[in-house]
């Protein structure tokens, strides 16, 4: 077994019209065994500026932790919030730097890119790869169901009503076909003007 | 004075942390995951003015395509580029680092840095790490004495060709070559043959797929082509697969609006009128 | 990427022991409806980052009313349907008639099972019309279990196929849906666009599918091109 897949867990990022959205499940579990079901794998790092840290737990709080040390010095340096472009670069050479002893994360980032006023995605490999896409980004256990449901789903200029049912849809129904995602998902969607956090009923076993 | 406050700067180059607890977990029997790979077709070939560039636009974890549309042809200096292929993250960093370095000899040196320069510094980077960063390159460009093309391996060694591939599709793309190729082609000739080269490589290697990217550099002016080709289309889907509004059942839902309250923007002009870099 | 691995390689070099089974690749997916069956497949073979053909069926006509999709070791594919077909047609000379679906999907199990210690290396899908000519798909593991279902998704990219599945024609995690079952119409339009996606993400899956449409008539074939590369 991978240690990526030790603790289980997904996220899925789509772009729709003027908005994107992030979606994480919310089981927390050691190996077969399911510890919790109300672990979040997105975290807000700004108002608008969502990144999901979906691998090895204990990583995904640890880079967490760092990556905020990292923005807060950012912020306070340069006196402004930073832009998910930023973001991007700041955790691709965190992961990067450990090279040859890295984090178990694979980091999806999705936010409002206040100085374009327009959506923003990225995702990256363990090793801080960047792939900046305006289409879906997505990691974690079950990827491979969520390359296929994505694939189908996905269509360009979503409006956030129809973005948030297709995100839903496709890493709903991904990760029921997986056995260490799911239990319970939240889905963010960023939009200009107010971000909007839903919790969706799904399977619980 | 290193403090729990003010915390040392980090040692620049990698960090190892991490090495021995993953160390450990491979012991216990999880393996480290696979990082994405280019799984490439990554081609150069000089003509008469010039040299070409090629590359696919596939980058894969295993059998899974991680990315479509991804530029395997990195920027090194003005007059010179650099196809990846390997591990994507070391092709990717590794290319940055040594243009910002050829950047900081061309302002130090004030004359067009030779593509020899840009060689010999990926080879002795390379070779410090052992071919552990797995970066195969193929160095184009042109400079005071010509066009000059090199194929550069992950343990830091290197030819100087006339005509190479490298990554998984290089052996249908020198097919391609070995038949084809001539000396003092023009730039139209040039361009066909490395397209093809690049599209036997994207058609016939699994792992190579998708667009064709070219870049073409000549003395003083470089084009970079990207796509070049479209290769493939997506297949047109029959059905549309939008949801009605309310088809997922939601628990629970938390607006927070964004509202600017206020906005200050302060230009700090620089020297020149420009806005100043911060040197602190 | 092949050339990489060689250079970064260590210590002494392995015997490499002969292995008896390589992945041909190939996905199948099927569909039952009411009154037909509906069962497509990917027309690439593959071995590694290889091709072998384009153009290869992966679909065996096993009688008029019954047809199975195999996949995964290419050789175990051809030494066990024409196996099957021969059992079948003993079958035929014994009883005067054709086996029907459900004699079929439970002979492949059998079949399977007996080489439990040295499995045929194989995806299969049965898809038919059962006694009743209602629509029926059956799908087995290598080793013989086999469960039938109203659809389902096997082979290489059959964890990109499945999901889509469960959604478009099992109708899962969907509210304010009428629970019916599937028309011929939209099972062929599902069997085609989970390809599409197929083919866009997982590498072995491409060139053009097979589909096969199954019901009181006959069987009918159709073929659709997927991207190439």
């Amino acid at each position: 077994m991978s240690i990526m897949e030790y603790n289980g867990g997904c996220v899925l990022a789509m772009m729709g019209k003027d908005c994107v959205g992030i979606a994480t499940d919310l089981r927390f579990g050691v190996q077969g065994m399911t510890v919790a079901y109300n672990y979040e794998k997105v975290f807000d790092v700004g108002p608008q500026l969502y990144i999901g840290l979906p691998g090895l737990a204990t990583d995904t709080e640890t880079v967490l932790q760092r990556l905020k040390l990292r923005v807060n010095l950012y912020e306070l340096k340069e006196g402004r919030k930073l832009q998910p472009a930023v973001l991007t670069s700041m955790v691709a050479n965190m992961l990067y730097e450990r090279r040859f002893g890295p984090y178990f994360v694979e980091p999806v980032i999705a936010g409002w890119d206040s100085k374009k006023n327009k959506p923003y995605l990225s995702t990256m490999d363990l090793i801080g790869c960047i792939t900046e896409t305006d289409e879906f980004a997505l990691a974690g256990t079950c990827s491979e169901q969520m390359y296929g449901m994505s694939e189908a789903l996905w269509q360009p200029d979503l409006n956030a009503d129809e973005l948030f049912e297709s995100i839903s849809q496709a890493m709903m129904n991904a990760f029921d076909r997986d056995a260490v995602s799911g239990m319970g998902a939240i889905v963010h969607i960023i939009e200009k003007d107010k971000v909007t956090t839903r919790k969706i009923k799904t399977r619980m076993d | 004075m290193a403090s729990v406050l003010c915390p040392d700067f980090a040692p620049p180059g990698f960090s190892f942390e991490n090495h021995q607890r993953n160390a450990f977990l491979v012991k216990k029997g999880f393996p480290a995951p696979k990082a994405t790979k280019t799984g490439t077709t990554i081609v150069g070939a000089v003509f008469r003015d010039g040299v070409v560039l090629g590359a696919d636009t596939r980058a894969t974890e295993d059998t899974i395509v991680a990315t479509k549309n991804c530029q395997k042809i990195h920027y090194m200096a003005p007059n010179m580029y650099c196809c990846g292929a390997g591990t994507a993250a070391d092709t990717e960093f590794t290319t940055a680092s040594i243009s910002s370095q050829l950047e900081l000899h061309r302002l130090n040196t004030g004359r067009v840095v030779p593509v020899v320069t840009a060689n010999m510094m990926l080879r002795q980077m390379l070779f410090r790490y052992q071919g552990h960063i797995g970066a195969a390159l193929i160095l184009g460009g042109v400079d005071n004495s010509g066009p000059h093309l090199y194929q550069i391996y992950p343990h830091g060694s290197s030819d100087d060709l006339p005509y190479c591939t490298m990554g998984s599709g290089s052996l249908g793309a020198m097919a391609v070559f070995e038949s084809r190729w001539k000396p003092n082609m023009s730039e139209e000739e040039a361009k066909l043959l490395v397209r093809d080269a690049v599209a036997a490589g994207v058609f016939n290697d699994l792992a190579s797929g998708n667009n064709i990217d070219l870049c073409v550099l000549r003395k003083g002016t470089v084009d970079l082509l990207r796509p070049y080709e479209v290769a493939n289309v997506k297949g047109q889907r029959i059905n549309t697969y939008k949801y009605k509004k309310g088809t997922t059942v939601v628990l629970k839902q938390k607006v927070v609006p964004i509202v600017v309250e206020d906005e200050v923007v302060r230009k700090v002009p620089g020297p020149d009128g420009e806005e100043s870099m911060d040197t602190s | 990427m092949a050339v990489v691995e060689t250079y970064a390689g260590y210590g002494p070099i392995q015997a490499q022991r002969f292995s008896p089974y390589a992945d041909n690749g190939g996905s199948i997916v099927a569909i039952a409806g009411e009154d037909f069956a509906v069962i497509g497949s990917d027309t690439r073979l593959t071995v590694g980052y290889a091709i072998n053909t384009r153009e290869q069926n992966k679909l065996f006509r096993l009688s008029d009313k019954t047809v199975l999709g195999s996949c995964g070791c290419w050789c175990d594919v051809l030494t066990l349907t024409r196996v099957l077909n021969a059992r079948m047609m003993m079958y035929n000379h014994e009883h005067q008639k054709v086996m029907g679906t459900q004699a079929v999907a439970q002979l492949l199990s059998t079949m399977l099972y007996y080489k439990r210690f040295f499995p045929y290396y194989v995806s299969n899908i049965l898809a038919g019309l059962d006694e009743n000519g209602k629509g029926a798909v059956y799908h087995y593991d290598p080793v013989g279990h086999y469960e039938r279902n109203y659809y389902y998704a096997g082979g290489a990219s059959s964890a990109l196929l499945q999901p889509f599945l469960d959604n478009q024609v099992g109708l899962k995690n969907m509210e304010n849906v009428t629970k019916e079952i599937i028309s011929l119409e939209k099972a062929v339009a599902v069997v085609k666009d989970a390809f599409i996606s197929a083919a866009e993400r997982e590498i072995h899956t491409g060139d053009a599918i097979m589909i096969n449409i199954i019901d009181k008539n006959g069987i009918r074939e159709e073929k659709f091109a997927l991207r190439k590369d």
